[in-house]
């Protein structure tokens, strides 16, 4: 693996192989000094155009636990605003001898422009609506852990619920749940769906998975209740009427909740939207036999993010057990 | 003794007519071709003996030059990207004689003061006819008319905002009033831009697996669908650029048969391409109108072999490396194709060399307004802008055989078929042998 830019691009061997070491990685970082030498001649470089914290965090969090250095470049405080064009940008940050770009852009295909730029790996950290590929891994692994179920989530059932259409998220994690054999529905008003479900019969190809227009239709039959994020600009261009009217047939309420199955959880991506795609106060999911995820989602990051950065030196870096 | 400069003698190929085709060597003296006959080789002297300068036509064509009716020659204002003398050379070596200029140059082609300049620009390039658009709009703004009366004046035959299609009803009812009075045609983008705000590619199966923002083809249908209600209102004739959708040829198709007085043009790419190739992520496949799907370039070839869509028309829309060395959002939409556009028509489109001449040629010339001295038949006295091509054989562009500024074509590593030879223009060799003068 020379670059992590779509989960498209790996097969069911290759996602449970990222999967798999990033069980290692959570050994790792159980232990008392939680840090090994892996990539200690390595520079990861992220290179954020769009803001996100948590997840540039994350990522260098994983890059420090592995010991490579890190630098940070966002947009913001950049030449991006002064004239200087992208690539020019990219070269000279690669001509400072970065090894690895961790790469966050609002458009899609951004990433992968890059590796054609460049000489250095690039992972995908976000780009447009397109793929998330480590958000889609950090939640195959905390699903099928949580769950008991090593690299295999067959039978398992998750309604994804909330704006697809705009979701790299959607786009990362439907891949991988599916490939570890999970069933999954996606839920959502049409407005809200990739443009080519919009009037189609049946579901696009390249789309495992079901449709539904009916969040009650499922939610006492599902495993797993997968909540995107809804913003409030998705009412500038009607893509839903009001957050009130959203959270009403999309959101995860009182009465959905009491409904839930027992043994079922609870994931969401983060940031979450209190009151509009979580309208329940989240202490008392345990009451109804539901587990929170999202916290371990977050924790899983750091370990799915060290296997993705180990694994694209594979033989090349040193060997994680080697302190 | 030298040979007389100001003759030329084409030898060897067929005269591409719209009565017909004919074997016959071609005789032009003094800008104007003055004999059409078989064996004029053999009755005229050598050069060297003071006959007149031969171009050897064996096996190819012989008709009148091309004219493309959509070329972004970006002067003034994007010299970085492309000059009227860089475009116009590419243009000849395509095979143009005439290209109409499209108006969204900075300053715009709003005024006579620019129209001008571009046209005296053209002319000192020397290659091709450039003929200036107008704009429908000040600043292609949408709002405000632009002076129709003092630029028809100045020979401008062609009015548009191209990439801005005329949004506001009122501003295209108005427009299309003048232009009855005037006799000039208007050009419209057929885009609904409320639909198309931030788009990349074509909304569809790929741009829903991609994540990029789509440009929906209900967007280019609805724009189609009101204009060509206004044109049925007004009675003034309407150009429709770049279709792209197969719905689109639909409509048009149905609107002719009512009698109404439109045309439409189709770009090489549209005909060639689909949207698939955005998997790459490649702004060199970002273009406006997008790429869209097989199903549409099918119906695309279909109104070209049956004259639904009248003319073949290049968008040539030269953008320097770093405007596209970007993400696609920030990335220019365009893409080049004057020098590929016939390569590309005769591998792709389906069509005959006749009809693909007709689309490239007679008809252009006169949806432009250039038929005096364009798209002519090879006649006695009829003014000599004139292309030799070939039909067969296969050939590669590489970056090097670039002539514009800027080097976005989409069409490396593929075999073109049909390539031109020698190109006329007022009588001068402005191409010999595919290399311009």
């Amino acid at each position: 693996m020379k670059h992590l830019i779509s989960l498209d691009d790996l097969d069911a061997a290759g996602i449970a192989g990222l999967l798999s070491t990033a069980d290692h990685m959570v050994e790792v970082l159980g232990r008392p000094q939680p840090k090994v030498p892996a990539l200690r001649t390595k520079t990861v470089c992220s290179l954020f155009f769009e803001d996100s914290t948590r997840t540039r965090l994350s990522f260098e969090t994983a890059a420090k636990r592995l010991s490579a250095e890190t630098l940070t470049f966002t947009a913001s405080s950049s030449s991006v605003n002064k004239g200087e064009s992208l690539r020019d940008t990219v070269d000279t940050l690669a001509a400072m001898g970065v090894d690895v770009f961790v790469v966050r852009h609002k458009t899609a295909g951004l990433p992968l422009s890059i590796t054609r730029w460049c000489d250095a790996r690039v992972v995908n950290a976000g780009d447009g609506a397109h793929q998330h590929p480590t958000q889609g891994l950090l939640d195959a692994f905390t699903l099928s852990r949580a769950l008991g179920r090593g690299n295999d989530l067959s039978g398992i059932r998750v309604a994804m619920v909330g704006d697809i259409r705009h979701s790299r998220v959607a786009r990362s994690t439907v891949r991988a749940l599916h490939v570890l054999g999970a069933s999954v529905t996606l839920v959502a008003p049409a407005s809200l769906l990739p443009a080519a479900f919009v009037g189609a019969p049946t579901v696009p190809a390249g789309w495992p998975v079901e449709v539904s227009h009916n969040l009650d239709d499922l939610i006492g039959d599902i495993d797993v209740l997968y909540l995107l994020r809804m913003q409030r600009e998705r009412m500038d261009n009607a893509f839903i009427s009001s957050p009130g009217e959203y959270s009403a047939h999309f959101g995860l309420t009182k009465a959905r909740l009491a409904r839930m199955k027992k043994g079922s959880v609870l994931m969401h991506p983060g940031p979450m939207n209190h009151g509009i795609e979580v309208a329940v106060d989240l202490d008392t999911l345990a009451d109804h036999g539901v587990t929170n995820l999202i916290t371990r989602q977050v924790t899983n990051g750091i370990a799915v993010r060290m296997s993705v950065l180990f694994t694209l030196f594979g033989a090349g870096s040193e060997a994680i057990d080697g302190q | 003794m030298a040979s007389d400069n100001s003759q030329v003698l084409i030898t060897g190929g067929t005269v591409m007519n719209r009565s017909g085709e004919s074997r016959a060597d071609v005789l032009l003296s003094s800008g104007v071709v003055e004999r059409v006959e078989p064996d004029l080789d053999a009755k005229l002297p050598a050069a060297s003996s003071g006959g007149p300068r031969r171009l050897v036509a064996d096996g190819c064509i012989v008709t009148s030059s091309f004219v493309d009716l959509h070329t972004h020659m970006r002067e003034p204002g994007r010299e970085e990207s492309e000059t009227i003398a860089t475009a116009s050379r590419a243009a000849a070596l395509g095979g143009y004689g005439a290209c109409v200029a499209m108006p969204n140059t900075d300053p715009a082609q709003d005024n006579v003061a620019v129209v001008e300049f571009v046209r005296l620009q053209g002319e000192r390039a020397g290659l091709v006819t450039v003929a200036p658009s107008g704009c429908i709009t000040v600043g292609r703004n949408g709002t405000q008319l632009a002076p129709f009366h003092s630029m028809a004046a100045a020979g401008v035959r062609l009015f548009t905002d191209d990439g801005n299609g005329v949004q506001d009803p009122l501003i295209m009812r108005r427009a299309l009033e003048y232009a009855r009075e005037l006799g000039i045609t208007l050009a419209q983008h057929c885009e609904v831009s409320r639909l198309t705000d931030g788009a990349v590619m074509h909304e569809g199966c790929c741009s829903s697996r991609l994540g990029l923002p789509g440009w929906p083809a209900i967007a280019e249908v609805l724009m189609l669908q009101r204009d060509i209600e206004l044109v049925r209102e007004t009675g003034a004739s309407m150009h429709f650029l770049h279709l792209s959708t197969a719905r689109s040829v639909e409509i048009v198709r149905q609107a002719k048969n009512d009698g109404l007085p439109v045309t439409a043009e189709v770009t090489p790419h549209h005909i060639s391409l689909t949207d698939e190739k955005l998997s790459s992520f490649s702004t060199l496949f970002k273009v406006n109108p997008p790429l869209r799907t097989m199903e549409d370039v099918e119906a695309l070839r279909a109104g070209l072999a049956d004259g639904t869509i009248d003319a073949i028309a290049t968008d040539h829309a030269p953008h320097a490396a770093h405007l596209k060395d970007q993400d696609l959002s920030s990335a220019p939409p365009g893409m080049l194709g004057l020098q590929t556009a016939l390569g590309v028509a005769l591998s792709h489109s389906g069509c005959s060399p006749r009809r693909i001449v007709e689309a490239m040629s007679w008809a252009p010339a006169a949806i432009a307004g250039l038929e005096a001295a364009h798209g002519r038949d090879v006649a006695a006295g009829v003014p000599a802008n004139l292309v030799v091509f070939t039909t067969e054989g296969t050939w590669r562009q590489t970056p090097e055989s670039i002539v514009s500024k800027s080097t976005n074509s989409p069409y490396f590593d593929v075999d073109l078929v049909g390539r031109v030879r020698h190109v006329v223009h007022r009588g001068e060799v402005v191409v010999a042998e595919g290399v311009t003068r």
